[in-house]
This record gives structure tokens, sequence and C-alpha cells, in this order.
């Protein structure tokens, strides 16, 4: 139980998705205006995220190593089609104001990232808790930023007015530099939480990358970064 | 006297001379310009100045305990930098968006960049500009000059600054030359009295704080461009920020090559970004732009005007 649950909370903290692994910039970034904003897509990700991380643990042992990556996209597209109809249909106010953003969630590397480094080595189960906590990760990082960016840039929260907030902002927080300088010092503040242990190493060296078989640099024995770690 | 034989390596030579000297020249050469801002603007002035000065030296202080650095409160660039942002800003500021310019131009532009020396444009030029971008209103608007002992009230008179007026071709609002250099124009804090800037100018030369090479090509490529493109060059000259940029911002020490003809081309090349962000850009005055822009490229012009030892070969 004690596995399962680890498997959950990682992605909260430890290894959360944005703040952490560092995947999914961009949406992080460019939607994290208003705070309603990142709860939406927050919602629209993780329900992506579940439908794909299932679909690819299942079937993990039938699609073939060479042509993995084109297999998850279709996977992930077709989720991705489904969740922007469902928003489209009951959610038209939100799909006007991620705009673009939704139907990028197929190439939002957060889901291709866990589909690579975790669904398709896991099971069925694992999967679900993995999407689960991954997705509730990046939602509660996109909630932060944005409540950050819209509480003093724009003097709102959910668009209720605050007081003495709304009459003194700091309208460079709603730009995309004052996004970027949010974000570092969320980051700084990940990293000293976790005293920059959140991540293992080895899954984000040659290792764990997507091209590692194709790029043959792992076959390579003078890699520096391998010697520094081995004295 | 003892007999103890000193043994030590080179240089020999040492001058008194460190960063805490330079600064303090720094400050003593502002004073003008601080004594003119309050001549001009009233007590809010000092205040908006106060301000800024105490909060930088705050966040250095703070910043360097908290992450266990050395400790450079001493060396009082932290007291240059605010009182230059104070420079920057008008004086209807609120004293809020005074504290957070000087805590990004210390924390944001110094501190995260390694500290003094390490930062790669000047935390003052840069947190003007954020400041700028980030409260466009208040940062925009010109109180008229007062006179010492007024005390601006909200709703106090705002006037247009003289590039505005040429911009607007409002010739008849712009003052006289005269009031110009004197400093009795709408603009910011510190960068309306010429003649101040200009004896702070001579007081850090003649105490070879700073070269003349930066300055005068600089104000010279403003008057000449604006010449040649029809515009009044008189004006341009003595209206906006160029005069407290060239001085005091252009001639920053980690933030523009050392070399004679590292400072010239730095100062030619602000010049141009100003007068083309003057004549053909959206903005009113370039200044601040200009030196960010010239910080940025600084380390390439000093690749390129890197002497040649005696007797070296070329690199």
């Amino acid at each position: 139980m004690g596995k399962h649950l680890k498997i959950l909370t990682n992605g909260i903290i430890k290894e959360n998705p944005v703040l952490v692994l560092l995947l999914g910039c961009c949406p992080f970034l460019a939607v994290t205006t208003q705070a309603s904003n990142a709860i939406g897509m927050g919602a629209a990700t993780t329900a992506v995220l579940l439908g794909s991380n299932i679909f690819i643990s299942l079937l993990r042992k039938i699609i073939s190593e060479k042509v993995r990556i084109p297999c998850y996209i279709v996977i992930i597209a077709s989720f991705v089609t489904l969740v922007q109809m469902i928003v489209k249909a009951y959610l038209p106010s939100l799909n006007d104001s991620l705009g673009l953003f939704l139907p990028l969630i197929v190439v939002n590397c957060i889901i291709l990232g866990r589909a690579e480094m975790f669904a398709s080595k896991n099971s069925v189960g694992d999967s679900v808790l993995d999407a689960i906590g991954m997705g509730v990760g990046f939602t509660l990082a996109m909630l932060v930023m944005a409540s950050i960016r819209e509480i003093f840039g724009n003097g709102t929260w959910f668009g209720l007015a605050i007081p003495v907030l709304s009459s003194n902002t700091i309208s460079l927080l709603t730009m995309p530099a004052g996004g970027f300088a949010i974000f570092g010092i969320l980051i700084a503040i990940i990293n000293k939480v976790t005293k920059g242990q959140g991540v293992k190493k080895k899954e984000f060296g040659c290792e764990g990358c997507v091209h590692a078989a194709a790029c043959g640099k792992l076959a390579c024995p003078a890699e520096p970064e391998k010697e520094a770690t081995a004295e | 006297m003892d007999n103890t034989m000193v043994v030590s390596v080179s240089p020999h030579l040492r001058a008194k001379e460190d960063t805490r000297n330079v600064m303090r020249d720094v400050v003593i050469a502002l004073l003008p310009a601080v004594v003119a801002s309050v001549i001009i603007f009233g007590f809010r002035a000092l205040l908006v100045e106060c301000v800024c000065v105490a909060t930088a030296v705050i966040c250095e202080w703070a910043f360097e305990k908290i992450t266990k650095r050395q400790n450079t409160v001493r060396d009082l660039s932290a007291v240059v930098t605010g009182l230059l942002l104070a420079m920057n800003l008008p004086v209807s500021i609120p004293i809020w968006q005074a504290i957070f310019g000087s805590f990004v131009a210390i924390i944001f532009v110094k501190q995260l960049f390694g500290g003094i020396g390490q930062n790669f444009a000047n935390p003052a030029i840069t947190a003007r500009i954020i400041m700028f971008i980030a409260f466009s209103g208040t940062m925009s608007s010109w109180a008229v000059p007062s006179g010492i002992g007024s005390w601006l009230n909200a709703d106090a008179v705002t006037s247009a600054t003289p590039l505005r007026l040429l911009e607007l071709e409002q010739y008849e609002d712009l003052p006289s030359v005269a009031q110009m250099f004197l400093g009795w124009r709408g603009g910011c804090l510190g960068e309306t009295s010429c003649l101040a800037l200009l004896i702070g100018g001579i007081y850090l030369i003649a105490r070879r704080v700073i070269t003349w090479h930066t300055p005068v090509v600089y104000l010279a490529t403003v008057f000449v461009l604006t010449a040649l493109l029809g515009e009044s060059p008189v004006y341009q000259l003595l209206g906006g920020g160029i005069w407290l940029g060239a001085i005091f911002m252009a001639t920053d020490y980690v933030t523009s090559p050392p070399t004679p003809a590292g400072k010239i081309i730095f100062g030619l090349g602000c010049g141009l970004i100003t007068v083309l962000i003057r004549v053909y850009g959206s903005y009113p005055e370039g200044c601040s732009f200009s030196i960010l822009l010239m910080n940025i490229l600084s380390p390439y012009i000093s690749k390129w005007t890197q002497p040649k030892p005696f007797g070296g070969v070329k690199a």
C-alpha cells in the first residue's frame, strides 16, 4: 500500500511535473493569467493524462518498441479531441479563454513524458495513480502560479476583486516576462523545499531519454557526466 | 619601526581606491542632482530618494544574510543603485512602487546574478524599465516643477516632458533653453537639471572615477544625429534623461567596456539607439533602453577592443 501511495503523492511535490521535471512549461506560462484558467487547463490535462496512461499501460505489451512514439501520439490525440469536444459543448467560455492551448495538450510534454517514463513500464493500476498524482501536481502548480499572477497582476482572484490590491496592480505579472519571473521563483522555492533532491539524475540522463536507443550515446564510454558520478 | 622585511608577491604598487571609495565618489557626485531635485520638485523628492536607498540597502543586507554570502553593504554599491533608481522616478511615484523597484534592482538584477561585479545589466536602469512596463501609468505622469517647500498632493498638476511636447509639436509650451539647462521642467527626479549632473560629471572625471569618453561621445552623438535628422538638437540634448544616463549609468564599471575604444563604441551605440527610439519609436525617450541594450553588447565590445599587449601577437 505504501508503494501505491508514494506513486500517487510523487507528482505533487517531489516530482512535480512542471516545477521539478520542467515539463509542460508552455501551457504553464501561457494560460496562468487567471486562476479559473489554471483549474480548467489542469482538469483538461489530468483527464487526457488519465486516459492516455490507462491505454498506453494496457497496450504496453502490444506496441512495438520502434513505433511507440507515433502510437502514443495517436492515443493522446484521441483523448485530447474527446476532451476538446466536451469542453466546447459544455464549457464554451473556458474553451474561449484557453483557445489554442486546449488542442495543444497533444504535444504537452507531461503526457508524453509520463507515457514514456511510467505507463509503458508499469501496471494499469499504478499508471492510474501516477496520472492522478501528476495531474493534481500540475493543476496545483498552475493554481499557485495563476493565483500569484492574478492577485498581484490584476487585483482579482477567480474574477473577484480584492479591495486594496485591485487599485495597486503590478500589471507586469500578467505579461510573459512576469510569468517567467514567478516561474523562476516557484522553482527556486521547490528546490529549497526538496533540497534539490527531487529529481533522480538517472531518469533524466541519457538512459531516460526518448531517443536513447537511436542516439547511441549510451554506448559511448567516454561520457564525461558518467565519469563525474563514478568518482 | 621594526626591522622585519616584508616579502610580498606582485603587484607591489597598490592604489588606495577600492569599491567603497569609488561608490562614495559617485554618491558625492549625485548630491548636486539630489539638491536640485528637492529645489525643483519639493521635499517629496527627498522622501522617494531615502525610500529607494533604504530599500536597496536592506534588500542587499538581507539577501546576503539569507544566502550566507559575504556581506557587501559596506561598499556602498547598494546606496548608489538605490539613489540612481530614485533619480529615474517621477516625484509622484507611490512609495510602495518605489520599494518594489528598489527590490527588483537589488534582488533580481544584481544578487541573483551573483552580486556586485556579476550583474550583466545596470540594476538601476533595468529596474526603471521593469517599473516603466509594470506601472506605465504612474511612471509616466510628470509633475510640473513646484519648487522647494511644496508637498505633492494626490491631484498635483502634471505636465508632459519637453520630449513629449516635441513629439506632439506643441512648441509654444516648451520651457526655455535656460530653464531646460537648470532643470525647471517636468521629468524624473534626477534627470532634469543638466547643470547639477554636469557638476557631478566633472567631479567624477576630475577624481578619475570615470573617463570622458562615454558621456561626451554619447551626448555628442545625440546632438549630431538629431541635427542631421532635422529635430531640434538643443532640446533633444537637454531633454530626457541622457545626461543622467551618459554620466552615471553608461559609465558603470561592471556593465560597460573597460577600454577607451570600447567606451567610445558604447557611447556611440547608446546615442544611436536613443535617437532612433526618440525619433522613430513610439516612446518619447529611449535613454534607458539604449543603455540596457548596450549593456548586453558590452562583453562583445570588450572582446573586439581588447588591446594587444606590447610585443604580443594578435589573438
